[in-house]
């Protein structure tokens, strides 16, 4: 009988390229722009491309709206409004939304893949977060279209008319649907604009508006840049203006609607805190501060980019968590094992690593991960700085990129001081075993979101919006009904 | 001692979930096939066990499916201390090691003496390693120190023989308990620790594995001594043994991918790896009629 030898001279597993196939996607070269279920010229004759920025590759030429046609699609959506939505029972709103739901899940693969392409986020992430989240959101709001007196007791609720919705490119399926969906339950008309950088997924999402036989008007897409948006936001048609950006443009905004009859919802900047007290489960929570900065490259308004632990368990949780970091793929955002995909665009690209050269002039201790990176696209490596104080720039300004400065406190009055010690109020993290605690910093934390013992987790039902420069109303739930309604 | 580290059940699901969604493919496939092969204890740990049984599954051991030239054989067999005789006949000076379960497995209700000589029997009879069971009734008490203390004397009667400690995760509620009873046996003298008998369900969950690899990385990080890790039970698919291994990988690093450092205790295993493997080749999946049993 033979006898074979146990040894295993094995020595390194690695796993084999694992890329989502991208055959059965549907891309057009040309995209123009979509008003009144229709896909019509841009009066400009102007188009852009859109690129995947891990290979820089164009992906296609999209139609660049000026004035005039921001006009024409805020005109179908007042016809479509006046003559057809608003008549509309609620029952007859919710199965559109309803359908467009559906239609949605049925495509999802091919949502993800086009996302990933366009975005660089990684496949992982546009197939278990953003698409059955965007998904979700429709099927939620759906539910309410035939039951607005009882999200509004006592009151008699009204849609507002038409919704001029600008959208940024972090993420861009899920807040097209953030918009969308509330805004037709609550039996607004829509003229949508999408990031330049990520226009694709709401094209898609157009054609399933068509396919779903949606009244011409209900919901136009208008692509483009700054001026694009500009022109919704001062078109004296428009009776709602709900943006996602940044704080600069959420300024600019508000100027530009003073004095007028416009609502407005704003959901803008973050540099929200994550805080480690001693008891807390460590490793969980070194999972929780990964997942707070580096889900989508950091580029997450309420990411987790300001961490503070408690200086007894300091050295621990950055040991643990520079560990930690080393087990993350960063990469072909197609590829199924890829943890970190591309940076959405060289700009972006530029402004992270601005900030970055900018903490090193400070004076901070960098550490990023051994990784390697692709040599073409745009890739940034995660990052964390130490030795950091309040007075940092890099701990005051928002990155919106994979870098994390860290901080340690020693008593819970310091860090709810700390915490708070920034102009913006979007999201915080605090990880404890004590309910108690928790309890009192829900209180004392000036931010929409505080997140206890978990991070960057979000649902339809639950709302979500910033104090103070992160911004004004919140989306998600009932209150992002009421954004909606008169 | 004890750290006193705190585990979150949500958090542990959510990491796990983030392993499970790893894709294997291609000459990762191969390569993790053939380490989990490697890897199993094939175990048989039953009152109707014969020693034409233990016979038939030595050879098994060393002969998974000789149709396939270039397989490795299984680490170890698992038995009963009364048929660690019959395995070190059959398997003569095969390096396929012996284990033997004993501390009056599986419910370890007996006596620190009975246990004793249960665990000398079995090293006496040619084991090369010896699966014990902590006394969970006693670790429930808050008897740390007598689990510690029992631990520590079953390791001193092993002798040269390797020691798995079995926690039987399944009894023991909670994560927290689970790391505390990790690191009281890593303490105590472990070599391995083991999560479960095969007798009590839920057995070697994603979620236990999690946390007792983790215990282990946190000594390894403190002594710089390695403790091996062995699920068992509940492991029958090629796919799930493979998450368990990206698992280890990623916490523990490729020094813990071998047999040496890294078990599962199984027995219907080791034919559907069989069968993903020889899928990998021909692109279909073979009739299970083609795998032997024993």
């Amino acid at each position: 009988m033979a006898k074979k030898n146990t040894t295993n001279s094995q020595t390194e597993w690695n796993y084999a390229a694992s890329p989502e196939s991208t055959s059965h996607i549907r891309l057009e070269k040309k995209y123009q722009l979509f008003i009144n279920n229709e896909w019509v010229a841009p009066s400009s004759k102007k188009y852009f491309p859109t690129i995947n920025p891990a290979t820089e590759d164009v992906l296609a030429e999209i139609a660049w709206a000026n004035d005039a046609d921001v006009d024409l699609a805020v005109k179908a959506a007042r016809k479509a409004y006046t003559e057809v939505w608003s008549k509309m029972s609620g029952a007859e709103r919710g199965k559109y939304i309803y359908r467009i739901a559906r239609m949605m899940q049925e495509r999802a693969r091919e949502f993800a893949v086009i996302e990933s392409l366009d975005s660089g986020k990684p496949i992982r992430e546009s197939r278990d977060v953003d698409v059955p989240l965007a998904c979700n959101h429709f099927f939620y709001y759906a539910g309410w279209a035939d039951k607005l007196e009882y999200a509004m007791p006592h009151k008699k609720p009204e849609a507002l008319g038409v919704a001029g919705q600008i959208i940024p490119w972090n993420f861009p399926l899920l807040m097209a649907a953030w918009k969308i969906a509330p805004a037709l339950a609550a039996g607004n008309t829509v003229v949508l604009k999408p990031a330049e950088t990520t226009s694709l997924t709401a094209l898609k999402l157009a054609e399933i508006i068509k396919d779903a036989g949606l009244p011409p008007g209900v919901v136009n897409i208008v692509t483009g840049y700054g001026d694009t948006g500009a022109a919704i936001v001062n078109h004296p048609d428009v009776d709602k203006i709900a943006f996602t950006g940044s704080t600069t443009v959420g300024k600019i905004i508000q100027r530009a609607v003073a004095g007028t009859h416009k609502k407005t919802t704003l959901e803008l900047g973050g540099k929200s805190a994550n805080i480690i007290f001693d008891d807390a489960p460590i490793d969980q929570a070194v999972e929780g501060i990964i997942n707070g900065i580096f889900f989508n490259q950091g580029h997450v308004c309420c990411a987790g980019s300001r961490l503070f632990v408690q200086e007894n368990v300091a050295d621990l949780v950055i040991r643990k968590l520079k560990a930690r970091m080393e087990s993350l793929y960063v990469g072909d955002p197609l590829d199924k094992n890829t943890d970190i995909g591309a940076i959405n665009s060289k700009e972006q690209l530029d402004t992270i690593n601005k900030y970055i050269k900018i903490g090193k002039a400070e004076g901070a201790e960098i550490y990023q991960s051994d990784c390697s990176i692709p040599s073409k696209g745009f890739f940034c490596k995660p990052t964390l700085f130490t030795g950091v104080s309040q007075s940092h720039v890099i701990t005051q300004e928002e990155i919106f990129g994979p870098v994390l400065t860290i901080q340690t406190f020693r008593t819970i009055d310091e860090v709810i001081q700390k915490a708070n010690n920034t102009p913006y109020g979007l999201a915080a993290g605090v990880w404890t075993d004590k309910g108690s605690r928790i309890f009192n910093l829900t209180t004392k934390l000036r931010a929409g979101v505080v997140w206890a013992n978990t991070y960057n987790k979000f649902d339809p039902v639950s709302p979500f919006g910033g104090y103070k420069e992160s911004g004004i109303g919140r989306e998600g739930g009932v209150h992002g009904l009421s954004a909606y309604l008169k | 001692m004890l750290s006193n580290t705190r585990v979150d059940k949500v958090g542990v699901e959510e990491r796990v979930a983030r392993f499970q969604t790893r894709s294997i493919k291609n000459e990762a496939k191969k390569q993790g096939l053939h380490m989990v092969l490697n890897m199993i204890d094939l175990t048989t740990l039953e009152g109707k066990d014969t020693p034409g049984k233990v016979q038939q599954m030595c050879y098994k051991a060393q002969h998974l499916h000789d149709v396939h030239p270039g397989l490795p054989t299984v680490a170890a067999v698992c038995v009963y201390p009364s048929m660690v005789a019959v395995a070190r006949k059959a398997l003569g000076n095969s390096s396929v090691k012996i284990a033997s379960v004993s501390t009056a497995f599986p419910s370890g209700q007996s006596t620190r003496e009975i246990k004793l000589s249960d665990t000398k029997f079995a090293v006496d009879q040619g084991a090369d390693e010896i699966d014990m069971v902590i006394s969970r009734g006693k670790f429930l008490e808050g008897e740390y120190n007598f689990v510690f203390d029992e631990i520590a004397a079953i390791k001193e009667a092993c002798g040269k023989a390797r020691l798995k400690v079995i926690l039987e995760t399944g009894e023991l509620c909670t994560l927290d308990h689970v790391r505390m009873a990790s690191e009281i046996a890593i303490h105590a003298g472990a070599d391995f620790i083991k999560t479960s008998t095969g007798k009590i369900q839920p057995a070697a969950t994603m979620q236990v594995t999690y946390t007792m690899l983790m215990a282990i990385k946190d000594y390894y990080d403190q002594t710089g001594i390695m403790i091996g890790m062995k699920p068992a039970g509940g492991i029958s698919t090629a796919k799930l043994a493979l998450h368990n291994l990206v698992m280890v990988k990623e916490i523990l690093g490729n020094q813990w991918l071998t047999n040496e450092w890294f078990r599962f205790g199984a027995s219907s295993l080791a034919n559907d790896v069989l069968m993903q493997l020889m899928k990998t080749e021909s692109g279909l999946y073979q009739s299970p009629d083609y795998f032997s049993i024993d």
